[in-house]
């Protein structure tokens, strides 16, 4: 804690979410720049030449309705397009297409997994701006991503620590990403935010001068930034000093904000409706078919994934979606299986059952796919519900270990053996369990007869437990781990009693 | 017009156009750009066709002449401004390759006031062009290029944009028609915009039934305008009653308007009613309104609109840089004309925090009155004869210097483009000492081609009374 006075900070968040459409909000270009070389999707329109015009993108709408929707939001059946005017090399036009007064994404709030709530002002569509960079004193501009359709979220400041800033970003780009309204790449800029901060004495009824913390790109610098900040504006207002309202910066290498624009240099946007852009209309219709298109909320997944995983696992998986895609699939194969339907839901034990084998394949997949080493094959395709759901099964029958179903699971992302059924995986590894207890036995007197084995059968009948498992080792080693180990020791507890 | 065919081949009308538009060139100076050898090719190119019995359009072989505002990968766009100077497009503006697809040939582009920022064509780069009655006079403006290239018969047609005024004041300067369009009409893609919620594309023609066939030809909309209308020229069949209610704008019978434009009003008005019309007295208060929101609204608009000329990217950049501020600095002052600078610093007061309510905002509403005051007038009557301007041609040099009252001479033609009605500029004769006389008639949005039938009607009344008058003279002989 800084100093003797308790602060309350009290935060607001701008979100910029790129979409994911074809093509750009006003031209016919390629959206997708990743791969490209500079200035290679580059209209008239979005190059800013005389006499261009834009042509809405409908699709950017749609998706702009999308996001809408997940965040709780009213849709406005009517919004415009407003120009906001400065200047600077990657904004051709000299002015950006954004929303001002009549934005399309009216009030809406956010959800919390830890359970707080964070109100939405309004959300609107606009145009992204090109990307500068400096060589050798030379200034370049890359126009690829001028005219990527935006929606910026902006929220209410209704948050009120780093940490609630971190998971308000993340819930805003786990919302987007289920939404289907952005490819949610982080690295390459899809999601940028701007943090507003302030701190107040605690009890005090006014908010302190707020300083603003541009284009952080990932929710731990939005976490550290508001950290810093919060302990920046302590120690001044601690000295007796003032906080200024600014624009500031954020380096991930120092760690710290620093000072980028102050109030009497900011612009004058000069806002103007844009002339040429008609109205958005929609129709209620138009919003029910987003609401049908957008696929399954968030918040159904969370509420799925809750039945059978603790909180903690739960927010880790939804952080992947074709993973959780994959669970509530083998869900519906599994309750296909079972004859369930919504006119015949499960019995408790039908559900424990259920459960269970739901828990098991989401462990796999955040003990093997969420592992450092395995993350190339987060990207791959998933084992279909059918090899999922025998491998489960082949695991309660003790016919493949824990150990067991991991070196199946990972060898479906292989090209050689993904489309080969979960049987003949198990026994092309040689990872099936013996269980039969004639075959068992054999093997144990084999390994009770060898020499090397004499002293810890010994030491086991004086009362040494612990040497029980290296005999099941020897055991595992002989049967080469096909044999089912907790059979193993039952065997050997009767032989050596 | 006349259009190529087995008679007359499209080289011969090319030719013809080419060598008097560079005849009149010194004296008038009415081209920035003269596209002869590709005009050439294009004709010859047409002979082959018609040679070859094929289609060749309903503009084939037509030569005509393009406002330099209009994109076309044909000579450099200039607008003529320095700061679009060494510009050539990739793109070619919808009305351009409306007028091309059916056989037109551009034979060179026209001058104007830069970025269309003038009445007179004064105010380009390149210097003024001059009146066709009078070569000590104005064009007029902006299209002044344009106007002045129909007036001498160098082309059958050409091209104009009107912001507030910029046709149909020339037209009148000159003696030729001149029609802005209802707004939206004409697609403004691939035109240099001026200000966008009032800008739109027209033409110069010598006769009502030409600019009746270049409607024809580029109405309609364009998905790449997105403020263009629903295709509606030509489309609905209505019954046109000969017999019109015609108002007559009281406010505008002030001082303000010379007394050769009053006279020649009222002159015609007597026609109309010996033609049997009936003639209706329109009070319009909220047009005194109309001249103070257009400079507002538009500034506003231009100042946007010019924001991306910052030499970053084509045209011109001033030599003289080291900073990203002196970028910009330099190449806008150097670049702009004295005119442009103005319009865009209004336009930047007016839309800065602050003001934006007392000006933009209250500017708008005025608008609103505008559009519903009209919408009033047109249940009282047809359509409306109002003056274009309030003088004929001036002086070259004689406003140069006071902006103010170059902006009157804008007073009775820019409520049509706020309020986005078509108007149709007429010549109706000429004053004593032999300058062209203009008046323009007013309609609701989307009556462009009753206004067009119209001035073929009036024109027919005029024909048959001179017609009358050589029957007299040859009775006594």
């Amino acid at each position: 804690m800084v100093g003797k006075t308790k602060y309350i900070p009290t935060i607001g968040i701008e979100c910029h979410v790129q979409l994911s459409t074809k093509t750009k909000l006003f031209s016919e270009v390629d959206n997708d720049a990743r791969q490209k070389s500079p200035n290679s999707c580059v209209s008239p329109v979005d190059y800013g030449l005389p006499g261009m015009l834009p042509r809405l993108n409908k699709a950017a709408v749609r998706y702009a309705v999308r996001a809408g929707l997940a965040l709780n939001s009213k849709i406005n059946l009517e919004s415009r397009f407003d120009r906001k005017h400065y200047f600077y090399p990657d904004l051709p036009k000299g002015y950006q297409t954004t929303q001002l007064f009549y934005p399309i994404i009216g009030e809406g709030y956010v959800e919390l997994p830890s359970g707080g709530k964070v109100r939405i002002e309004h959300a609107h569509l606009e145009e992204d701006a090109g990307k500068l960079s400096h060589e050798n004193g030379d200034s370049l501009v890359d126009l690829n991503r001028a005219g990527t359709p935006l929606v910026e979220i902006v929220s209410m400041p209704d948050i009120h620590s780093a940490v609630e800033a971190r998971e308000y970003t993340k819930e805003l780009w786990r919302l987007m990403t289920y939404a289907g309204v952005t490819f949610g790449d982080l690295y390459n800029g899809n999601m940028r935010f701007d943090v507003n901060i302030s701190i107040a004495p605690e009890g005090s009824d006014k908010l302190g001068t707020r300083a603003e913390v541009k284009n952080l790109n990932s929710f731990r610098s939005v976490e550290r930034a508001v950290e810093y900040e919060i302990k920046r504006q302590a120690r001044l207002l601690d000295k007796g000093e003032v906080v200024v309202q600014e624009t500031r910066g954020w380096s991930d290498a120092t760690g710290e904000t620093t000072s980028q624009r102050s109030k009497e240099e900011a612009q004058d946007y000069r806002y103007m409706p844009e002339p040429d852009i008609p109205p958005i209309r929609l129709t209620e219709k138009d919003v029910v078919e987003q609401k049908a298109l957008m696929g399954i909320p968030l918040w159904i997944y969370r509420s799925f994934l809750r039945k059978f995983l603790s909180e903690d696992i739960v927010e880790v998986l939804l952080d992947y979606k074709n993973l959780t895609d994959a669970l509530f699939q083998l869900n519906s194969y599994l309750c296909d299986a079972m004859n369930l339907t919504d006119e015949k839901p499960a019995t408790n034990d039908q559900r424990k059952v259920l459960s269970s084998k739901l828990k098991k394949i989401a462990n796999l997949f955040s003990s093997v796919l969420l592992a450092e080493e395995n993350s190339s094959l987060l990207n791959d395709e998933l084992p279909t519900s059918e090899q999922l759901n025998t491998l489960v099964e082949m695991n309660e029958k003790n016919e493949l270990s824990s150990t067991g179903m991991k070196e199946v699971f990972i060898k479906f992302f292989d090209p050689e053996m993904h489309f080969k059924d979960t049987r003949t995986i198990a026994k092309e590894l040689g990872v099936v369990q013996e269980n039969d207890l004639g075959e068992l036995e054999k093997i144990v007197d084999a390994v009770l007869a060898k020499p090397e084995t004499q002293k810890a059968q010994e030491d086991f009948k004086a009362g040494q437990e612990k040497v029980l498992g290296f005999l099941v080792g020897q055991v595992m080693k002989e049967s080469r781990g096909k044999a089912n180990p907790s059979a193993v020791q039952d065997i050997l507890r009767q032989k050596l009693q | 017009m006349k259009t190529a065919s087995k008679d007359i081949s499209a080289m011969t009308l090319v030719k013809e156009a080419l060598t008097k538009a560079h005849q009149y060139q010194e004296q008038y100076h009415i081209f920035n750009y003269f596209n002869d050898t590709e005009a050439i090719r294009k004709a010859a190119e047409i002979d082959e066709r018609i040679k070859r019995g094929e289609n060749v359009g309903r503009l084939a072989g037509v030569p005509y002449a393009l406002k330099d505002n209009f994109l076309s990968p044909e000579g450099e766009t200039t607008a003529s401004a320095h700061i679009l100077e060494g510009f050539t497009s990739p793109v070619t503006a919808t009305a351009v390759k409306r007028l091309e697809d059916e056989g037109a040939i551009m034979i060179g582009r026209t001058n104007l006031d830069a970025f269309a920022h003038g009445s007179s064509t004064e105010n380009s780069y390149y210097g003024p062009t001059k009146n066709s009655k009078d070569l000590e006079r104005v064009a007029g403006g902006s299209s002044g290029g344009s106007a002045v290239a129909v007036a001498l018969g160098i082309v059958p047609f050409a091209t104009g944009t009107d912001t507030g005024g910029s046709i149909r004041q020339p037209a009148s300067f000159n003696g030729v028609y001149g029609l802005k369009p209802t707004y939206g009409t004409i697609s403004r893609y691939g035109v240099v915009a001026m200000a966008s919620s009032t800008d739109c594309v027209g033409f110069f023609t010598e006769n009502p039934e030409d600019m009746d066939l270049l409607m024809k030809v580029t109405a309609g909309q364009d998905p790449n305008d997105m403020t263009t209308l629903p295709d509606f020229y030509d489309r609905e069949e209505k019954f046109d009653d000969p017999i019109k209610k015609i108002g007559v704008i009281k406010d505008f019978d002030n001082e303000a308007v010379s007394p050769e434009i009053r006279t020649c009003l009222s002159r015609e008005i007597e026609k109309l009613k010996a033609a049997g019309h009936e003639i209706v007295e329109l009070n319009m208060p909220a047009l005194k309104y109309a001249l103070a929101a257009y400079y507002i609204i538009t500034p506003a608009e231009v100042a946007s609109n010019l924001s991306r000329h910052d030499g970053v990217r084509y045209g011109f950049r001033s030599e003289n840089v080291q900073t990203l501020d002196e970028l910009y600095n330099n190449t806008r002052n150097e670049g702009f004309m004295p005119e442009n600078k103005r319009r865009i610093m209004i336009g930047n007061f007016v839309l800065s925090a602050g003001f934006y309510d007392a000006y933009y905002l209250k500017a708008a509403k005025a608008r609103t009155l505008i559009i519903q005051e009209y919408a009033q007038a047109f249940e009282k009557c047809d359509l409306i004869l109002t003056p274009v301007s309030p003088n004929p041609a001036f002086k070259l040099g004689e406003k140069v210097d006071n902006p103010v009252a170059m902006y009157l001479e804008d007073m009775m033609s820019v409520s049509l483009n706020l309020a986005g009605l078509p108007g149709l500029a007429i010549p109706v004769g000429e004053t004593t000492n032999g300058l062209s006389l203009g008046l323009q008639l007013v309609g609701p949005r989307r009556s462009d081609q009753e206004l067009i039938n119209f001035a073929k009607r009036m024109r027919g009344d005029h024909e048959s009374a001179e017609d009358e008058h050589v029957d007299l003279m040859g009775g006594n002989d």
